[in-house]
């Protein structure tokens, strides 16, 4: 018969290891990539598997550990997957209008900048929401 | 040896905190000072998580569901007024 405890402690010390060390390569890639669209990649290691991993680690420490079961870590785990993409999509963004009014400090990456769409068209980040709102106030 | 994996995670968001302040400060565009706030933010909710492990004690993780909620809604504030000049139209 295999210990279940012993099984269950290594589990939950590698998982917080494995945590982190994501989260020092996350924040490592933040400070070593050259260019902001590079540098949104280093934390979402961070944060899907660093946090995961000690998230997953603090559900099984709470659950063989303790002996009680708490899904506030999966909330926590859901809620970050949620909201990730949603604020790099809108950092993305402000280093767009960043490279559109020519600012002296923003460079675009190894891509260079986005083309121009099709036709007459502008991309819609740039576009105005609503009717007699000013187009984009980045480039004041 | 849960007790080694735990001085051993504070240590490494130590140093990842420490990267971090590195990069706000450093810059040098706007969107790099909200990222590196962003991750910050990240890391200090892994710090709330450990602590409640090293305690074991699950008070905690309210702390940490909040934490989230308020860098998420912060970063968005923020890269909303860059964008627009105004957070809510």
């Amino acid at each position: 018969m295999i210990d279940l405890g012993l099984i269950a402690e290594i589990a939950i010390s590698a998982l917080i290891v494995l945590g982190a060390v994501f989260a020092v390569v996350g924040s490592w890639g933040l400070v070593r990539l050259p260019t902001l669209m590079e540098r949104l990649h280093g934390p979402t290691k961070a944060t899907t598997l660093g946090l995961g991993g000690m998230l997953v680690g603090s559900v099984l420490f709470f659950q063989f550990d303790q002996g009680v079961w708490s899904a506030h870590e999966l909330l926590i785990s859901l809620f970050l997957f949620i909201t990730a993409p949603i604020s790099a999509n809108m950092i993305a963004k402000v280093h767009l209008h960043g490279l559109r009014a020519r600012k002296a400090e923003t460079r675009s990456g190894p891509a260079g900048e986005p083309p121009a769409p099709p036709g007459d068209s502008e991309w819609a980040t740039y576009e105005a929401p609503h009717r007699n709102t000013p187009v984009s106030t980045s480039e004041q | 040896m849960i007790g080694y994996a735990i001085i051993f995670g504070f240590a490494c968001l130590t140093v990842a905190l420490g990267l971090n302040l590195w990069r706000l400060l450093k810059g040098p565009e706007v969107g790099d000072r909200i990222l590196a706030l962003d991750t910050m933010v990240i890391n200090a909710i892994a710090v709330i998580v450990l602590i409640g492990v090293a305690t074991a004690n699950d008070t905690y993780f309210e702390a940490a569901l909040l934490l989230a909620m308020v860098g998420f809604v912060g970063t968005v504030a923020y890269c909303k007024f860059l964008l627009r000049g105004d957070i809510i139209e």
